[in-house]
């Protein structure tokens, strides 16, 4: 085995570790999304003036919250098909991280719509607003950007999280690297790209995210 | 136009309106006035469907505000209820509560189109009317946030009267503005006052105002009415001593 880092065995697995960056920015997106408009449902529907819908709800976030991903993950792809529901790897995988995280993102819309004033409430019912466009007209539109940030913060973390797709065999960034690695019993070169891939993205995504906290803070 | 029958209202063990009996007459512009906590904005909140009472009822125009006919027996209003009652009545608040995620001129069209069922062209031009009507046609396109407070508040009172209310609750609408603008809200007010038969419930400390405006002023304290008469009797020949030094007290504060 030879430890000197080579740029030629670099060349050669480039192209499958790009395509596993394309799976992990894809399940990363595809999850964000699942996470943020099931969130704001779930988010919503604790807030029900019906009891058993919130309480339900409120069941759910915490079992979710108080078990680990992978076990979300295992259970999508191999507990929903004995009940007939037989998703791919990469879907099943899409699917647990989305409704883990959206249990998550729920907690912070929760935190946005209460941090909405009273008097914005009040003022609503004084002009009679129908409750439909009380959301969607004001209370979302002011909660919202308030919780960009976290949003923000909670997809830096999805993304880091995906390689556990790998798990169910979703060939992500770790699962290409971890595949040449056993190939040609050379670890070196695939995990440090590996690792770069994700400080590529997650940093700047960071700094990003920070700037937006910043100018979220100023306009309240 | 509104009446209230024995209305009792408690927060916890404080009992704030104690069988509170008072009518005011369609037109009528009746302010209230008395010491912090004696229940005045409780009284314009109880109107605007922002509280409950506990017992005793409330009438405006002729229909029950707190109850309803429900298989022949009359029950606590449901939201339905309070919803039909709730579009003749409209308030300014303290605070102002302008949309700011929206501009004024949507901050004015919203409920009309929502609500009313007006179209977005008849919606706005009925706005630019009331904004002209409190002196800010030119700040339709602006935000809230960029509106000093005054003109906020005179937005507010736009808002309010886009929905045709028959009654218009006022709750200290001053009082969280800089002094210098203060005037200018009072201006536009005693101007609805004067040129509309809008009836109009007013909390307030600016007696010089209440003066200008008031058909009539109620005192209150400890949730009742101690004594109520037309402004020109009330400030300046009152018969408890409780509105004198009461008022002693709010001239002294100035
Ligand atoms: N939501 C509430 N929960 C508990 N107590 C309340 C609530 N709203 C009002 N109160 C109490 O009810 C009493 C009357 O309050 P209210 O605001 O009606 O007085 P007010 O006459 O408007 O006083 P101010 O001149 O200070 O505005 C006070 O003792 C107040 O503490
Ligand atoms: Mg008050």
């Amino acid at each position: 085995m030879n430890d000197k880092w080579s740029w030629d065995y670099v060349a050669e697995i480039l192209p499958d570790l790009l395509r596993g960056l394309l799976v992990t920015v894809q399940a990363t997106a595809l999850g964000a999304i699942l996470a943020y408009a099931l969130g704001l449902v779930l988010a919503l529907l604790r807030r029900s003036q019906i009891p058993v819908l919130s309480q339900l709800t409120w069941a759910f976030i915490e079992v979710i919250r108080s078990t680990p991903l992978l076990v979300h993950i295992y259970f999508v792809f191999n507990v929903l098909p004995q009940f007939g529901i037989t998703l791919s790897p990469l879907t099943s995988g899409v699917l647990a991280i989305g409704v883990h995280y959206a249990c998550y993102t729920a907690e912070v819309y929760r935190a946005g719509i209460d941090g909405v004033p009273r008097g914005q409430w009040e003022a609503c019912t004084a002009l009679s607003l129908p409750r439909g466009r009380v959301w969607t007209a004001v209370i979302l539109p002011q909660a919202i950007p308030r919780v960009l940030p976290a949003l923000g913060n909670y997809t830096i973390s999805m993304y880091k999280e995906v390689p556990l797709m790998f798990a169910i065999g979703v060939l992500d960034i770790v699962g290409r690297a971890q595949e040449a690695a056993s190939e040609s019993f050379r670890a070196v070169e695939p995990y440090t790209i590996a690792g770069l891939f994700f400080l590529a993205l997650s940093y700047p995504a960071g700094v990003l995210v920070r700037r937006l906290e910043r100018r979220v803070g100023y306009a309240q | 136009m509104i009446r209230f029958d024995k209305v009792v209202k408690r927060f916890g063990d404080n009992v704030v309106l104690r069988e509170l009996d008072f009518q005011v007459r369609p037109g009528e512009h009746v302010c209230l006035i008395g010491p912090s906590g004696s229940g005045k904005t409780t009284i314009l909140r109880l109107l605007m469907t922002l509280e409950r009472v506990d017992s005793g009822t409330i009438d405006v125009g002729g229909e029950c505000l707190t109850h309803m006919q429900h298989r022949g027996k009359r029950v606590p209003a449901d939201e339905k209820h309070l919803r039909t009652v709730r579009k003749r009545i409209g308030m300014v608040f303290q605070q102002f509560n302008l949309f700011p995620n929206m501009k004024v001129l949507q901050n004015l069209t919203e409920a009309p189109v929502r609500v009313l069922g007006l179209s977005r062209d008849q919606a706005e031009q009925r706005a630019l009317e009331l904004l002209e009507m409190v002196g800010l046609r030119d700040r339709a396109d602006a935000h809230p946030s960029q509106l000093s407070g005054g003109q906020q508040q005179r937005v507010a009172i736009a808002r309010a009267l886009a929905m045709h209310p028959d009654v218009l609750l006022l709750d200290e609408v001053t009082s969280a503005l800089d002094p210098e603008l203060v005037a200018d809200v009072l201006n536009v007010l005693k101007d609805i006052a004067k040129t509309t038969d809008i009836t109009m419930l007013i909390v307030t400390h600016e007696m010089g105002f209440a003066q200008d405006v008031a058909d009539r002023v109620l005192m209150f304290d400890q949730g009742r009415v101690v004594e109520q008469a037309a402004p020109g009797k009330l400030f300046t020949d009152p018969d408890q001593q409780r509105t004198r030094d009461f008022l002693r007290a709010v001239l002294e504060r100035r």
